[in-house]
């Protein structure tokens, strides 16, 4: 068995009484696409805070390719090859889509440092943003400010957003949350076609889109692991079809 | 750009000329306006771009001005006028930089006040600083084939390192360390989950802009002769301020125009006047009621000039 990219071990995340995360554990392969299912409250967006350095956690022990990345800030953690989305849009609201994207392409390239350069000249950046625009379906928008697209659109570029920085780890918080289901269905063609090479963890709520694109899926209640498998196997769990699938 | 660029150079040599028809009250106080354009232009690299609203902006416009006047005294030449003083400076914002940057909003707003207001309470007691009273006696730097010691022969010294200051900073707000400063003004939470370190960033922000502000101070204790507490009083942080909003956030060009409508306003009404800062403040109250983008932003909605 290949090295998991990502290890969870252990990791424990309080806020006073209030346990948000608790004896936390799971391993993500390579190219594998995981999905983190669970109720409202169950802690996926905090376990997202605590991988991308937002939160520490309160104990426990998160590795990216068997190096520990808890607790670092999240700068460090997304130059290690970490990215992510928001479950609320999370965007540069008066630039332009392409800006928001190069303005990520670029935080890897050389040059931010540049004082007196122009950036028309670092083509790197520049390509990397279109070539991301076309993946998330808005190779027509790159002049328009991101504030000024319609709220799906700013779903696709919040992912856009994320995947810019040509990560090895992306994690997707909801992509699809408050999506039409039209809007759904092509946010996840997208994210199937996105390439294998990046491993995904992906917090959902729709069914549809979890057993689409998930290799396997971990359930969270509670702020603990309940069950983990294929979707099939988390499926016919009945503990799973009590706390969560039962009550949808 | 190009375009940009021929304006520019067409304004800069209407300036250089604006002495050979006027007469010496016009020409001082066009002086006094392109001095304190570069501060304000300094500050609204931190306002405009990184969105960083600094209080305390006087404290390096008076470092320069202080650190000119003692070593112009010593060695009359341009190291003393130019490099130590902005140097001084940017040291300086480095270390109040440091800890200021790790506070944001109206903390950051007290923190850079309370910074420079320490050095005024300090310049305004020691006596090698010559107290209250300053520093008084600056002589003008030695500028090897340039006269400097006339109003005129300043004039030209003045106008090419204004101009000069005006195209670096041109310069780095659009490049792409000015971009990543949009980037944090703009969402800077995201810029720090996009990977980028945010506060380094925004330190250098700080650090050009100390560095920009002590060579306007410096500049000021030439043009005086003359460098007093005053420099570091909050009073000329507000000033600043004002001329960067008057004159439009986040464009540079409207911190010159900003700096020039209050200072013409400030000279014309007072010749009219004493209460010529009720005028101005009515008038202030009047531009960001009506002209919150200030008069570049108005002049952009007006002629339809492009961001």
């Amino acid at each position: 068995m290949t090295a998991p990219v990502l290890a969870i071990q252990a990791v424990r995340r309080a806020f006073g009484a209030l346990v948000a995360l608790n004896r936390v554990s799971f391993e993500v392969a390579p190219r594998e696409r995981r999905a983190i299912i669970g109720p409202n409250g169950a802690g996926k967006t905090t376990l997202f805070n605590v991988i991308t350095g937002q939160l520490t956690p309160t104990s426990g022990r998160i590795l990216l390719e068997g190096a520990p990345i808890g607790g670092l800030a999240p700068h460090s953690v997304a130059r290690r090859g970490i990215s992510r989305s928001f479950q609320r849009n999370n965007l540069f609201p008066t630039l332009p889509v392409q800006e928001n994207l190069r303005l990520a392409a670029a935080v890897a390239a050389p040059g931010t440092w540049d004082l007196l350069g122009s950036i028309a000249r670092r083509r790197g950046p520049l390509d990397r943003a279109r070539e991301v625009a076309e993946v998330v379906g808005l190779s027509e928008r790159l002049a328009e400010p991101a504030g000024r697209l319609s709220y799906g659109e700013q779903r696709q570029l919040e992912v856009g957003v994320a995947l810019a920085t040509s990560p090895r780890l992306l994690l997707l918080d909801e992509p699809t949350a408050g999506m039409s289901p039209e809007e759904t269905r092509r946010m996840t063609r997208m994210l199937e076609a996105l390439p294998r090479d990046v491993t995904l963890l992906i917090i959902e709520h729709d069914m549809d889109v979890v057993g689409s694109l998930a290799d396997r899926v971990t359930v969270l209640h509670y702020g603990e692991v309940l069950a983990e498998g294929t979707f099939a196997e988390v499926k016919a769990d009945p503990r799973v079809y009590e706390v969560y699938l039962g009550s949808a | 750009m190009t375009i940009r660029l021929l304006a520019f150079a067409a304004v800069v040599v209407a300036l250089a000329l604006f002495p050979l028809t006027a007469g010496n009250y016009p020409v001082k106080l066009l002086q006094e306006i392109l001095i304190w354009g570069i501060f304000a232009m300094s500050l609204d690299l931190l306002m405009g771009y990184a969105g960083m609203v600094s209080f305390g902006h006087s404290a390096f416009f008076g470092i320069g001005g202080y650190v000119a006047a003692l070593a112009l005294d010593k060695s009359p030449g341009l190291l003393s006028a130019l490099v130590l003083p902005a140097l001084a400076a940017g040291l300086a914002a480095l270390v109040i930089g440091f800890f200021s940057i790790r506070v944001s909003g109206v903390y950051f707003i007290m923190l850079t006040l309370a910074f420079s207001q320490m050095f005024y309470a300090y310049t305004f007691q020691v006596g090698w600083l010559g107290a209250e009273d300053g520093l008084v006696g600056i002589p003008r730097p030695a500028v090897p084939g340039w006269d400097v010691s006339s109003l005129r022969g300043f004039h030209g010294y003045l106008l090419t390192l204004v101009a000069l200051s005006a195209l670096v900073l041109w310069r780095i707000v659009r490049s792409p360390f000015g971009h990543v400063l949009r980037g944090i003004h703009e969402n800077e939470a995201r810029m720090e989950t996009v990977g980028y370190a945010v506060d380094r960033y925004k330190l250098l922000a700080f650090v050009i802009a100390g560095v920009f502000a002590g060579l306007a101070g410096s500049l000021y204790a030439q043009f005086n002769g003359s460098i007093t507490p005053d420099a570091f009083f909050w009073k000329t942080s507000g000033e600043a301020l004002l001329m960067v909003i008057i004159g439009g956030t986040g464009t540079l060009g409207g911190a010159m125009l900003g700096a020039a409508a209050f200072i013409l306003l400030q000279s014309l009404v007072s010749t009219y006047t004493e209460r010529w800062m009720l005028i101005l403040g009515v008038t202030f109250v009047l531009l960001v009621l009506f002209a919150p983008g200030g008069i570049v932003g108005a002049l952009r909605g007006r002629v339809g000039l492009r961001a």
